[in-house]
């Protein structure tokens, strides 16, 4: 049987280099812009002794985790490991991109989600958008990136936060639309606005859904990133290509040890800021 | 709706649009001060009729008028004044927001209103002081009971201090004892602020004991509006008739219900001659007596009567003072137990001591029968199907 063969491939090639001629200049924009933004989360971690950070971070783990000493203990030793290493200034850089890629995915996940929740189009328009953002290989992201933004942290950034928004997204629509009914007529019957409404009954209601899309947005984000290291993007992802492309199997799993303690630290300290 | 118009049924209608009709040709008035009880099945449309009344729903067609003003047809920016200032509601679960504390869910209608922090909760104190939930202010709503948290609700609505309250089965998510309680209390409350009430119940002594007037509906129109008595005796159509059958009129219905004409009655000054023959015309063994402004002065009996005159004494006499009186909103539960502490008929008065009417023995039965027999058709119903 003979099925014509449908450009699809040929078809997105051309569009992507389209948008990165047409839209050159803007892309050159974002790049610089976002490049900017990790520099200053970048520069401010490097800045900062290492013993100070542990410090610091301990004590966010402690207020966090409402007066959770283990929690914060087991922060600071994880910390300490990685310093012990001498993993720490990949580590900053992998923490730095980690929080400006999901910080980005959140600034335009979140209000996604809640439009999404109020209208139905858009919800319906999203819905195949968002599987394909889940589904497709995290690797092919990286190509686009490259085209748009060349290699470095910017275009692993970009990857980053298309791949980590989804979970925003969908978990800020559920929890908004799961709302009680009687709850958002009780906003009603008030006379509440649209906005009062929402930051009043919906947002404080559905808050523990979207923190937990704000979590897995976090998860994602890191995992992510080590990917990112394939198109330049530097931190302890990078360390593990390293590992990988010398069959070092030291360098490999230190990275690799490294990336599992941030992973753990940071997905403890945000589920522990949902609201019991 | 033209389909409703041509006078299509439900299932037609169904069928040809995919549509429900959920409310059709619904039209009532609320007194200021009233409570109105809109009471129905689960189905019926009472819930989504109130919801009407605030626009909670949108009404396809007619209008609400709320002091001379059409709600349907006031701006959005309008309707969340109305919403605002004069109308508030309780909710069936509560409806509490599990976020806040108890004086700022109180505090909620205010704090949309703008008001100062101070200014709300000082509103809101006085409100839950009202519902009796003083101390409570800082708990979440889930470290209160049931009963509780409705108080909180009905503080909420009462803290904006609207003319209206919509109350959604309010208490229907109350077990009975907290239920009755809680029906006490608004009654009590209702007493002191004179709110404009309208209550969705689907508990029929609920509504008999809360509403002044009743709407019972049937598949989104409504098939009576009455006080309970009129419901209760006088049922618009079987429909009704069965709804009621199986209430408690004992509770419900009073003696002026179940009373006769007190015929005749003899004046005092118009002696044992003329009570004789009155008593003889009528075939009765005794007459009240009563005075020039027909207030009720005594009873006399035949024998005593004959007995008087024969002795020469007047009527004054030989009056009898001593016997069942009792006064028209008696209900039939404590008539039942004076009629059966003694033989003779009670008699029943008003507020002015004037003689309104008698209870024979025969009165309370009667009124009694029709209720059993009511159920016992229903019970051959039921067992036919």
């Amino acid at each position: 049987m003979i099925v014509p063969q449908l450009p699809i491939g040929s078809v997105v090639e051309s569009a992507v280099y389209w948008i990165s001629d047409t839209f050159g200049f803007i892309l050159d924009a974002f790049s610089a812009l976002f490049g900017f933004v990790i520099d200053i989360f970048k520069d401010v971690l490097m800045a900062m002794p290492p013993l100070l950070f542990v410090v610091l971070i301990a004590a966010i783990a402690y207020v966090v985790g409402r007066k959770d000493w283990k929690l914060a203990l087991g922060t600071a030793l994880g910390f300490i490991v990685i310093l012990s290493m001498d993993l720490w200034e990949y580590s900053m850089e992998t923490i730095a991109l980690v929080i400006s890629s999901a910080a980005l995915a959140l600034i335009i996940g979140i209000p996604l989600g809640i439009l999404a929740a109020k209208s139905e189009t858009l919800y319906k328009v999203l819905r195949p958008i968002l599987d394909l953002m889940q589904t497709m290989p995290s690797f092919v992201y990286l190509i686009p990136a490259v085209i748009f933004f060349g290699l470095g942290n910017v275009p692993g950034m970009i990857a980053t936060v298309v791949f980590s928004m989804p979970p925003a997204i969908r978990l800020t629509t559920l929890g908004i639309t799961q709302v009680p009914t009687e709850l958002v007529e009780v906003a009603d019957a008030f006379g509440s606005t649209s906005w009062q409404k929402l930051i009043k009954v919906e947002i404080p209601v559905s808050l523990k859904t979207i923190m937990a899309g704000v979590n897995q947005c976090i998860m994602l984000a890191l995992s992510m990133v080590v990917i990112a290291s394939m198109i330049g993007a530097r931190g302890l992802g990078y360390q593990v290509l390293i590992g990988i492309q010398r069959v070092d199997i030291g360098v490999g799993f230190e990275a690799g040890l490294g990336i599992v303690i941030i992973a753990i630290v940071l997905d403890r300290l945000t589920q522990h800021l949902t609201p019991k | 709706m033209s389909y409703v118009e041509e006078g299509l049924s439900k299932d037609e209608i169904f069928n040809k649009t995919g549509h429900t009709v959920g409310l059709y040709d619904v039209s009532f008035d609320v007194s200021e001060g009233e409570i109105f009880v809109l009471m129905g099945l689960s189905g019926s449309g009472k819930s989504t009729l109130l919801r009407c009344l605030n626009r909670l729903i949108e009404p396809t067609s007619g209008s609400i008028t709320i002091s001379d003003e059409d709600v349907t047809k006031a701006s959005s920016e309008r309707l969340r004044l109305i919403r605002e200032k004069q109308i508030s509601m309780v909710f069936q679960n509560f409806a509490l927001l599990p976020h806040r504390t108890i004086i700022d869910n109180v505090a909620y209608g205010l704090e949309i209103q703008d008001y100062s922090k101070d200014e709300r909760h000082e509103k809101a104190a006085v409100a839950i002081e009202t519902v009796g939930l003083k101390g409570h202010e800082s708990s979440k709503p889930s470290q209160l009971s049931g009963g509780m948290q409705q108080r909180v609700g009905l503080a909420r609505a009462l803290a904006t201090d609207p003319e209206i309250l919509l109350m959604d089965e309010a208490f229907s998510a109350l077990d009975p004892l907290i239920r009755s309680e809680m029906q006490d209390e608004l009654l009590e409350l209702e007493e002191k602020m004179q709110k404009t009430i309208v209550f969705v119940s689907h508990d029929l002594d609920e509504a008999l004991k809360l509403g002044d007037r009743i709407a019972l509906m049937k598949d989104g129109e409504i098939a009576q509006i009455g006080t309970a008595e009129e419901i209760l005796t006088n049922p618009a159509n079987d429909y009704v008739s069965k709804f009621v059958a199986g209430v408690d009129k004992t509770k419900i219905l009073t003696a002026e219900n179940v009373m006769k004409r007190p015929d005749p009655v003899v004046s005092l000054k118009s002696g044992l001659q003329v009570a004789l023959k009155l008593m003889e015309k009528h075939g009765i063994s005794s007459i009240y007596v009563v005075d020039k402004a027909k207030r009720l002065q005594g009873f006399l009996k035949v024998d005593d009567a004959v007995r008087a005159q024969k002795a020469g004494k007047t009527m004054e006499d030989v009056v009898i003072k001593e016997f069942p009186k009792t006064t028209i909103d008696t209900p039939l539960q404590d008539l039942i137990s004076i009629r059966a502490e003694t033989d003779q008929p009670i008699a029943v008065v008003n507020e002015n001591e004037k003689l309104v009417g008698v209870i024979v023995r025969g009165s309370i039965l009667a009124a009694l029968k029709t209720t059993e027999e009511d159920d016992e058709e229903q019970e051959e119903e039921e067992a036919e199907q």
